[in-house]
This record gives structure tokens, sequence and C-alpha cells, in this order.
């Protein structure tokens, strides 16, 4: 598969930089991907570090009915930064801008992305964005209390600093768009001699398929966002009622975004799982046209049913039958990828490291989330469940349980890779064992709640709700010890780990053929492909070559 | 395609692949096209809830204004892409001639927006006047949706009219030549998605009788 | 080497003014014709010469027929979500 990658003992990209500078300039002003995407990693861990504190202290207020720790205007702050945060400044770029920066150039073979100074700019323009959140908690107004759904009328009128909120998921928007343009650009323009589109491995498929969504979909959030801005700045009337305005425009064009968003949160996701099941399961990937196409039909049906967050905002009756039916068909390629997973395990030789751990918790999660999510998709139950907890327990099921299990998977993957370092083992999977307990205790109560009737968003509620909050709250705290755990494992290995050998796992995709980590511009030689991406027979040849 | 790519990939040591960089622009204009999309989407929806006030509200908008608007821009499209093949043939004169056409056109429709606005404006017609209040809903909406999408659309015309200066330099200058002009030729892209944006922009506001 | 290809389909300077011209003209059709009360099928007439308009400038001014057929592929992407949205969104407004 790859020639040219005889072992030269050479400099990584730690030590070799893409501009004259050194220290944290060399870092600020690289055009590297690989720096890039550790750039992203270090930022985007960190506000997912705020995030969890935010939904630690939700939890710790909720712990018992009435007030416990703060008023109730600050927990509508809380929960809607915690959305902020966490859906635009943590899960949307998460695994697109991290692995995919650093990954998807390697793994076509290529020496970076097609713009790298496009690249550069859409990390500073992330970090406008974040900067801008952060501002807008502190000006006179007040933070953001709409939820992240900036619902209208509310969002027009409350007196918050709802402009400049919504002007950073704007901004943050914008830095998505670079992104997805790169990377589509990339796949096309920069792979490797050999590399057919059917021997890419199935993450660039992913990715690509997310770059998609992400040029398509996000300038429509974009123009509702600068919508509102307007409508709070001159009172326009586009969407106020009083003005004329039609609210349910403004949900049917944040959920055309939104929705899809959803998916350009989770197919990175599946991609990472489409990676790390047959390394580990030392076999090919089963139906690796299927996944591929899958990731594109997701992509494209995930287009066609946002209105479906929509059932009880007073659309019309027809409109709600046909998006509630064509909400259906996703749980078609969704479960094309579920079964073609399992069926790569079956009769593998399951090495069962780490990364496979948080695939196996994943699969089981997003299962969970994803077969809940057909309750609510269907019109009749989702009138019952409409804004109860049960939505809030199916989405955190999905997107982290999904997508943010997937994100430990795949730093738990590629990171020796990146760092060059290994991480303690054991410790590892006592991280993924008590993730998984922790989630279930934290999240599986809130199904019930809702079931029960309690909505979501609400300060404060019924005392027979109180023993099912005290179990969430406390798989709050076994959450915040796993993160603890997770991250430090993780922290503490990139400085003191051991140096990890080229292919620990034993993968064979490009990123395997090299160094670890990997040298400036990737490759000494690019690599022409001449195999199928997930062909194993070449393992052996492989460690030869890196002995 | 896979020829193209495997050169693109191949000559890395001058990396130059210009069929990426047009097909980054496009990709960047389709996001364009979107957002204008999500705002016809916007405009579509209110005109089926309220055609006869729309009509009413579009009465007052300045035809001759509109139409002669239309004329400058599609000839602005003109000599761009006349200014792009001048370069092309390496007659390096009327290149530079056409981008200044171009960029006088452009400043030619902002003087005439302009005008339209502050006639508007003159005649109490803007977001939250008094007159405004007073109207019907969908005529509110109307003239919201008015200044918005011309609004926004003018402001690509200025960004328009940045990008052309600066192309202007470049191939004064001689950065921008007859074997190197995919940077013409993407700023003439963009310019032409603006006339695009307009050709629909123009019938579905002044033409509503 | 994509330039020579670029070169090679390159339209000349009268192929442009035809299509200005064509432009021109079209735009006084729809200004008279909108002159003239055809009701709802005035919509309809509007929204057919700015397509072809649109066409003529994709086409030739943005040079999309001489580019590589993914080029194409792209452009009917963006076109059939647009389509999609407004087909989807109308599904509710028309029978609110």
């Amino acid at each position: 598969m790859a020639n040219g990658t005889i072992a030269v003992s050479e400099k990584s990209f730690y030590e070799e930089s893409t501009n004259k500078h050194s220290g944290i300039l060399a870092w600020l002003l690289t055009t590297d991907h690989k720096r890039i995407g550790l750039m992203y990693l270090y930022t985007i861990s960190g506000f997912f570090i705020v995030g969890v504190i935010l939904g630690l202290l939700m939890r710790l207020e909720l712990i018992a009915p009435g007030e416990t720790i703060v008023s109730a205007q600050t927990y509508n702050t809380f929960f809607t930064l915690h959305g902020v945060i966490m859906i635009f400044l943590f899960i949307v770029p998460g695994l697109p801008a991290i692995f995919g920066n650093f990954f998807l150039p390697i793994q076509l073979g290529a020496k970076d992305v097609s713009f790298p100074r496009l690249n550069l700019l859409s990390w500073y323009v992330y970090m406008i964005g974040a900067v801008l959140v952060l501002v807008s908690l502190f000006l006179p107004g007040g933070p953001i209390d709409t939820g992240w759904t900036f619902y209208i009328p509310y969002s027009v009128r409350t007196g918050t600093n709802v402009s400049l909120a919504i002007f950073a998921a704007f901004v943050l928007g914008f830095s998505s768009i670079l992104t997805g343009i790169n990377f589509v650009t990339t796949v096309h323009r920069l792979r490797a001699p050999g590399m057919g589109f059917f021997r890419m491995p199935l993450f660039i498929w992913s990715i690509y398929s997310t770059a998609w969504i992400q040029i398509i979909a996000t300038p429509i959030i974009g123009i509702t966002i600068l919508l509102v801005i307007l409508e709070r700045a001159f009172g326009v009337g586009i969407f106020d009622p009083a003005l004329g305005g039609d609210p349910i425009l403004y949900q049917h064009l944040f959920w055309i975004y939104s929705h899809p968003a959803v998916y350009i949160m989770i197919l990175p996701a599946m991609g990472v799982v489409s990676e790390i099941i047959p390394t580990f399961a030392r076999r090919t990937i089963f139906g690796y046209k299927a996944i591929a196409f899958s990731s594109l039909a997701i992509a494209f049906v995930g287009y066609l049913v946002w209105a479906h967050h929509m059932f009880t905002s007073g659309i019309s009756d027809t409109a709600r039958i046909i998006f509630s039916l064509l909400t259906f068909i996703v749980a078609l390629p969704s479960g094309v990828k579920v079964f073609n997973w399992v069926a790569t395990m079956y009769k593998g030789s399951i090495d069962p490291k780490p990364p496979l751990l948080w695939v196996m918790a994943f699969i089981v999660l997003f299962s969970i989330g994803g077969l809940t999510g057909l309750v609510v998709g269907s019109l009749a139950t989702d009138i019952h469940l409409h804004d109860t907890y049960f939505v809030v327990a199916h989405f955190h099921y999905v997107m982290f349980g999904g997508t943010g299990t997937i994100f430990f998977a795949a730093l738990y993957y590629w990171f020796p890779k990146m760092f060059g370092r290994m991480y303690n083992i054991k410790l590892a999977n006592w991280g993924v064992g008590l993730f998984f307990v922790a989630f279930n205790m934290l999240y599986f109560p809130k199904f019930i709640l809702g079931y029960m009737g309690m909505p979501r968003r609400y300060f404060d509620y019924l005392p027979e709700f109180t023993d099912l909050h005290v179990i969430s709250t406390v798989g709050s705290w076994l959450m915040g010890i796993t993160m603890i755990i997770v991250f430090g494992n993780i922290f503490y290995s990139a400085f003191k780990g051991p140096k990890a050998p080229r292919n620990p796992w034993g993968g064979v995709t490009l990123e395997w053929h090299t160094a670890s980590p990997p040298p400036l511009e990737n490759f000494h030689e690019i690599p022409t492909v001449t195999r199928e991406p997930y062909d194993f027979s070449q393992l052996e040849e492989m460690n030869d070559e890196s002995k | 395609m896979s020829q193209s790519n495997q050169a693109a990939a191949v000559d890395h040591h001058v990396h130059r692949d210009d069929v990426g960089a047009k097909m980054g622009m496009w990709l960047f204009l389709f996001t364009e096209v979107l957002l204008f999309g999500g705002m016809f989407l916007a405009y579509a929806v209110y005109r089926f809830q309220y055609p006869d006030q729309f009509k009413l509200a579009a009465l007052e908008l300045d035809t001759t204004m509109g139409t002669l608007n239309t004329i400058i821009l599609l000839t602005s499209s003109l000599t761009m892409a006349l200014s792009i093949l001048a370069l092309q043939k390496k007659n390096k004169f009327l290149s530079i001639i056409n981008l200044v056409l171009t960029i006088f056109f452009a400043f030619g429709f902002m003087v005439n927006k302009y005008f339209e606005w502050s006639s508007k404006f003159s005649h109490d017609l803007y977001p939250g006047s008094e007159t405004m209040l007073n109207k019907q809903d969908g005529e509110i909406v109307f003239f919201g949706l008015y200044y918005i999408m011309t609004g926004l659309h003018g402001l690509h015309i200025i960004i328009g009219i940045v990008i052309l200066l600066f192309m202007l330099v470049f191939v004064s200058r001689g950065s921008v030549t007859h074997d190197n002009y995919v940077k013409l030729e993407n700023s003439g892209l963009y310019w032409h998605l603006v006339d695009l944006i307009w050709i629909f922009l123009f019938p579905l506001f002044y033409l509503i009788h | 080497m994509h330039q020579e290809e670029t070169n090679h389909h390159s339209t000349g300077y009268g192929t442009y003014i035809l299509v200005w011209l064509a432009l021109i003209a079209l735009t006084s059709i729809t200004v008279t014709v909108a002159g003239i009360d055809f009701g709802m099928v005035a919509l309809a007439i509007a929204m057919l010469i700015a397509a072809i308009k649109s066409a003529l400038v994709i086409n030739i001014f943005m040079h999309i027929k001489y580019e590589e057929p993914i080029f194409k592929v792209f452009l009917l992407v963006s076109g059939f979500t647009i389509v999609v949205i407004f087909v989807l969104t109308f599904l509710d407004v028309v029978n609110r």
C-alpha cells in the first residue's frame, strides 16, 4: 500500500514548523493541518469541560424541588449556555475539526488540506465566535436565557444579550462552513495516486458527507440568525407576530439547519466507529459500499425531516404526518450501519482494547438513543412526550452517548499517533466502564421522568419526581469523576506516557503507515495506494517495514 | 477527474491547483445561494400569506430605478467576463479597462440604490417608522424583506467592489497574469453570483402588479 | 495544464456580447409582461424568465458549461436542496 514509508529517523511535526517562528507563534501561525487539529483539540476540550461543569451545576440545582443553589433566571442561563456551548462549541465542530483535520489528509495520503491558510482562518473564526459567546455573558443586559433554540417571539422580546450571543453562533457557523469547503475540495483534489473514491477509509466518507451538510445547511441558520438580529434591532417584522411575522416560519428555518446539524454531529462519529471496528476485529469491514453510501443517504434523508421538532408548534396536519413518516426513513441507513458493524465483528478476532470498548458503549447507548428517537418521531407518542425529559434523555443518548462517546473513542484510538505516546490501558478500561454506568445513571431516569410528565427546562418540579432526580444527580457526580479519569489519563500520558510504536493497534489505513507522531508533511514520499482500505493481509508486511 | 486529481498530487513541488481553487469558490457560492435561499423562502411564505398586501406595497417601489439597476448589473457582468477573457488572451490593457468598467458599474448600482433608499426614507417608509407601523401586516413584512434582501445584496456589491479593486491592483502589478488568473476568475464567479441573485430579486420586488 | 484546458474552450468576445444582449432583451420582456395583467400566471412567467437568465449567466459567464462534470453535480445538489426546502416548507404553509 505505501511503498514510500521506509522508516527514516526524521523530525516529527512537533519539531518542524511551517513558518519561521518558534514557540507559541509557530502554533498560532501554523498552516499544518495536524497542529490546527491539535489547537482545536485543546480549545474544544476546554469548552467541553465548561459545558460539563454547567451541566453538573444544573443537576445540583435539580437535586431537590424549589431553589437549591441558584435562582430561576440563573438556571435559565445555565441551560441556555450548556446547550449553546455543547452544541456550537463542542459537538458540531468536535470530530470534524479535531480528528477530521488531523487525519483526513493523512488517510488520503495528502500533505495537507487543499486550503491550509483557510484552515487556520477557520480556527480563528471559531475562536472569535467562542470569545463572543463569553463576552455576551458579562455585558449589561445579562447572559442569554432563551434556550439554545432562540425561539421567537421570546428571543425578540427578552432584554438579555441575545443579539451578541446568536451573532456568535453565526460566526461559529461561518467557521464550520469554511472547514466544510476545505474538506470537500481536499477529498476531490488531493487523494493519493491509486486512492479511488472506493478505496477511501470510511472515516473519510463520513467526513465528506458531513462537510456537505456543513456547506448546504449552515447558511440557513446564518440567515435566520441575521434576521433575528435585524428583527431585534429594527423591528422589521419578518418574525415578530405583532408586525405580521410568522414565528412558525422561524422554527422552520431554524430546524432546516439544526436537524441536519444533528447529522453533522453523528456522521463523523459513525465514521470513527467504522475505522475502529475493523482494526480491533482484524477483519475487513462488512459491507464497505453500504456503509459509505449510507453516510450520503443519512446526509440526504436528514434534510427531509426537520419539522418533526415542531409537531406541537401548530404546523399543518398534512405536514405532521408526512414529516413523521419521513423521520422513520432515517432509521434505515442508520440500521444499515449498525448491522454492518456487528457483522464485521462476527467471527473476527476481537481485541478488546479501550477504543473498541468505547465503541461497544457507543453501540448500546446510541441504539437506545436511536430507538427512543422513533418514539418521539412518531406523531401520536410525541404529542405526549414533546418538551418533556424524555426528549432530553433521548438527545443526550444520541449526542453524548453517540458523538460524545466516540469523541473519547477517537481520542483513545488516535492518541498514540497524535502524541507519539501511549496511555495507561488499564485505567482507560476503567474509564469506559465507569462512563457506561455513570451515563445510564445520569440519563436513564430522565426517560421515566419524561414519561411521567416532567417538562424540560423547568427550574422546579413536583415532589414525586424527587427520587429520580436524585439518582440522576448522583449519576452526574459519577460522570464528573469519570471525566477526570478519562481526561486525566490522556493529559498525563501526553507528557509522561511511554513512547508509542508506529502501529500500536495493528490498523492498516494510511495513518498507520507513517511515524508516530507523523512528520511535517505526513509522509516522506506520497504513498501509492494499491489495496482496499481494510485489507489486513498487509499487516505482517507493515510490521516488517517498521522494524 | 481522476487524472487531474493525480496531477495535482504529483506536481506538488509547485503546489497550485486551479481546479481545486475554483471548486472551493463554487462551494462557497452554494453557501451564498442557500443564504439568500433562506430569505427567498421567507419571501415565498409571506407572499403566499399576504398576496394582495404584497401587491399594494410593491406599488411604492420604483420600477424604472429597478430596471435601470438590472441593466447596470447585467452589463457589469459582461465587462467582468470580458476582463477575464481579455487576460486569457494576453490582452492586459483590455482586461484592466473592463475591470475598471465593472467597478464603475458597481458604484453606479450603489449610487442608484442610495437614491432609491433615501427617497423611501423621505416618504417615512422604513422599518419602525410611523407610516410603516400604520400599514397592514403584509405591507410591513414586504418592506422588511425589501430592506433586508436588497440591503444584504448591496452589502455583497460593496464587498465585490473591494475584491475587484484588489484584482485591479493584482492585474496591473502583474501578479495575476494570463497563465495564473484563478484569483480573477474566482472574483468573477462571485460577481456573477451577485448578479444572479439580483436577477431574482428584481421581478420579485419591482414587478408585482 | 488546467489553463490550457480552459483556454481551449474559451468563448470569444462575441459570444459574451450576444449573451448580454439576450439578457437585456429578457429583462425588457419581463418588465413589459409585468405591465399586462396575467393574474397568477404572471409570477410563473417572471420566474421562468429569471431562470432562463440565470441559466445563461451560469453556463456562459460562469463557465459551468466548460467545467469538469463534478461541478455540474455540485450545482444540482445545491439546486435540489433549495427545491426540497421549498417543497417541504410549503407542505406545511399551504395546508395550515
